[in-house]
């Protein structure tokens, strides 16, 4: 989506036909574009040689990982012992009903973050769209969980929602008759009017959307704020009403970006570590891969199983980047 | 009716939208600082009361060294401090160069190496946590704030590439042109004429970078949970929750690692969201 949009010719030469000028001025001209040719590879190596360390030669070695046995008692010994190569780890992963479990928990996890982060992006971004006093400061305001470090925005809904001192299970004690406090970190699972709710993992995917919300939000008014505004006098003048506006004008503008927010934060969710880990440790049915690998790896010490599951989890990432790709193409020819 | 002017109710309809919003994005924020300055005991007597007078020791108790009967936040910020400045410094002197070949210069191999790029910032990294904790162990690593800092530039240049880049594009090529039809090299384009005029992209990224490092979280976990010597901020934060600390220590805590980055962010907030979401507007 970026890379092609750089336009071919922004070099210094451009907007001057070469046909045009004497012989001598191809030449020095010829001698320019070497030069430039060695000063671009001479500026972009250091970040080259960062990716190559510290990205592609892990990756490498996580394949290697994967498919050997090897725990974290054998570091002192790598590089000096043959590889035991095996597929013991992937299958030890596809047959356990933890790593499916995982899986599903993830899935659910992030398909809800990423719903939910757009839908609360798209209501701020409409709300903020037209000028009023006060706006810029609104809109600063409500970034301000997006800056948050994870760990201050933990500890503060983890202190919300403690059973013996949290504000949410003290009001609901006073004002709405709950008889018991709710444990709403380590609850796996609660009848609300008869249906069961998951009640952890839902409330880890409030925090998220508490915290990613502000990024959709600044996409949508960035984009929101491209669409000329002409179209929608048109569309007024012919008799639309606010509802038809929105619904036959602004939304359509939308789509592309919100379907590349949808994409971008399930992605990021489905890898999430932090926010899950901070809030509830895993417990109450909250154990996603992230946390699945980084146990394997420091509980567990099975550096070969951790590397499994993670090129598991890469592997179903891989296929949704894929699409990212694909949809920013389209979007990018449209 | 004209349809594009908004309704009266329309208008009131907003105002309880933004309210509810602002609620919703501040009132966690607003309850730890309420409670941040209220006595441990007086919270768990009465969770819902207000603060009866301003008590700000929690926050000393939070920054005093053990020794003194602490919890030793300040040393935790004296190493967050360390590492993400030199994050900050590593990574924008890669990322300008790189962003500035990626933007402007026509070199062979271009598209694949912007192509690279992209696919980095892409990429998840969960995956790369085991192999780069497996090696930076094998070289004695793990146990440092260097080891950290390799893995937090690792984790902040594709992003610098990316932002910086953007900020370079929009960037009148112009001048440049002019100073190369002048004789200036490359050395001299770059520092005289280049990041002078970039320095607001320049400063933007660097503050983003510095806010990841800054609230990074699971690296610190990974290397340094056995060392409280070596401690970031955050994974103090994180730990001392999980031992017998007055919850408004943690808060005032959390408040005094959250209030610098708030502050730096909002200074540059208009170039840092104009450099994150280039590319949304199409």
């Amino acid at each position: 989506m970026r890379t092609a949009r750089v336009p071919a010719a922004r070099g210094p030469a451009s907007g001057r036909p070469a046909s045009r000028r004497p012989a001598t001025q191809i030449g020095a001209q010829a001698g320019r574009a070497r030069r430039e040719n060695r000063s671009g590879w001479l500026l972009v190596s250091p970040s080259l040689a960062v990716v190559a360390l510290v990205v592609l030669l892990p990756f490498a070695l996580v394949v290697v990982f994967g498919f050997s046995e090897i725990r974290l008692v054998d570091i002192p010994f790598l590089g000096t012992e043959p590889i035991e190569w095996s597929l013991d780890n992937f299958e030890r992963a596809m047959a356990s009903q933890a790593f499916w479990g995982a899986l599903w928990t993830t899935v659910l996890y992030a398909g809800l973050t990423a719903a939910g982060s757009l839908a609360v992006g798209l209501v701020l971004a409409l709300a903020l769209r037209r000028p009023f006093r006060g706006r810029g400061l609104v809109r600063a305001l409500l970034l301000v969980p997006y800056v948050l470090p994870v760990v201050a925005a933990a500890t503060l809904w983890k202190t919300m929602l403690n059973p013996q001192y949290g504000v949410v299970n003290a009001f609901g004690r006073a004002y709405l008759g709950w008889d018991t406090p709710v444990g709403f970190l380590s609850t796996t699972s609660a009848e609300v009017w008869g249906i069961p709710v998951p009640v952890a993992l839902l409330v880890v995917v409030l925090f998220d959307i508490w915290k990613s919300a502000p990024l959709a939000f600044l996409f949508l008014t960035a984009r929101l704020q491209a669409v000329p505004g002409e179209i929608e006098e048109a569309a007024a003048l012919d008799g639309a009403g606010r509802r038809q506006t929105l619904r036959y004008i602004l939304l359509p503008q939308l789509r592309a970006v919100a379907l590349l927010l949808l994409l971008l934060r399930f992605i990021w969710s489905f890898q999430s570590f932090d926010d899950v880990y901070l809030l509830t440790e895993g417990a109450g049915s909250t154990q996603v891969m992230a946390i699945k690998v980084y146990t394997e790896l420091v509980t567990k010490a099975d550096i070969g199983s951790a590397a499994a599951f993670g090129l598991l989890m890469s592997l179903i990432l891989g296929v949704l980047l894929v699409g990212y790709v694909l949809l920013s193409r389209r979007t990018e020819d449209s | 009716m004209t349809g594009v002017r908004p309704t009266r109710a329309a208008r009131a309809g907003r105002a309880v939208v933004v309210a509810l919003a602002l609620l919703w994005s501040l009132g966690p924020v607003a309850y730890g600082v309420v409670l941040s300055m209220r006595p441990y005991t007086e919270v768990t007597r009465d969770p819902l009361g207000l603060p009866t007078s301003l008590d700000l020791s929690a926050f000393a108790t939070a920054m005093r060294d053990e020794a003194d009967g602490g919890f030793g936040l300040a040393r935790f910020v004296l190493n967050s401090l360390g590492v993400a400045v030199g994050t900050v410094v590593v990574s924008i002197v890669v990322c300008v160069l790189g962003a500035y070949a990626a933007a402007r210069l026509r070199y062979r191999g271009r598209a694949v190496t912007n192509g690279i790029i992209l696919a980095v910032y892409l990429f998840p990294g969960i995956v790369l946590a085991v192999p780069k904790f497996v090696i930076l162990s094998r070289l004695g690593l793990t146990s440092s704030l260097v080891g950290l800092l390799i893995v937090y530039v690792a984790a902040t240049v594709p992003v610098a590439l990316y932002m910086m880049r953007n900020f370079f594009l929009a960037l009148p090529a112009s001048v440049e042109e002019a100073a190369i039809m002048d004789g200036c090299t490359l050395g001299q384009l770059l520092t005289r004429v280049v990041l002078p005029i970039a320095v607001p992209g320049v400063v933007a990224t660097a503050i983003y970078v510095f806010m990841i490092a800054w609230n990074e979280y699971f690296y610190a976990l990974l290397f340094l949970v056995q060392h409280r010597d070596l401690w970031t901020a955050p994974l103090g934060i994180a730990q001392l929750g999980d031992f017998q600390v007055p919850v408004t220590v943690l808060l005032a805590g959390s408040i005094a690692v959250t209030v610098p980055v708030v502050i730096i962010f909002f200074l540059a907030q208009r170039y840092i969201v104009s450099g994150l979401v280039q590319g949304a507007e199409r």
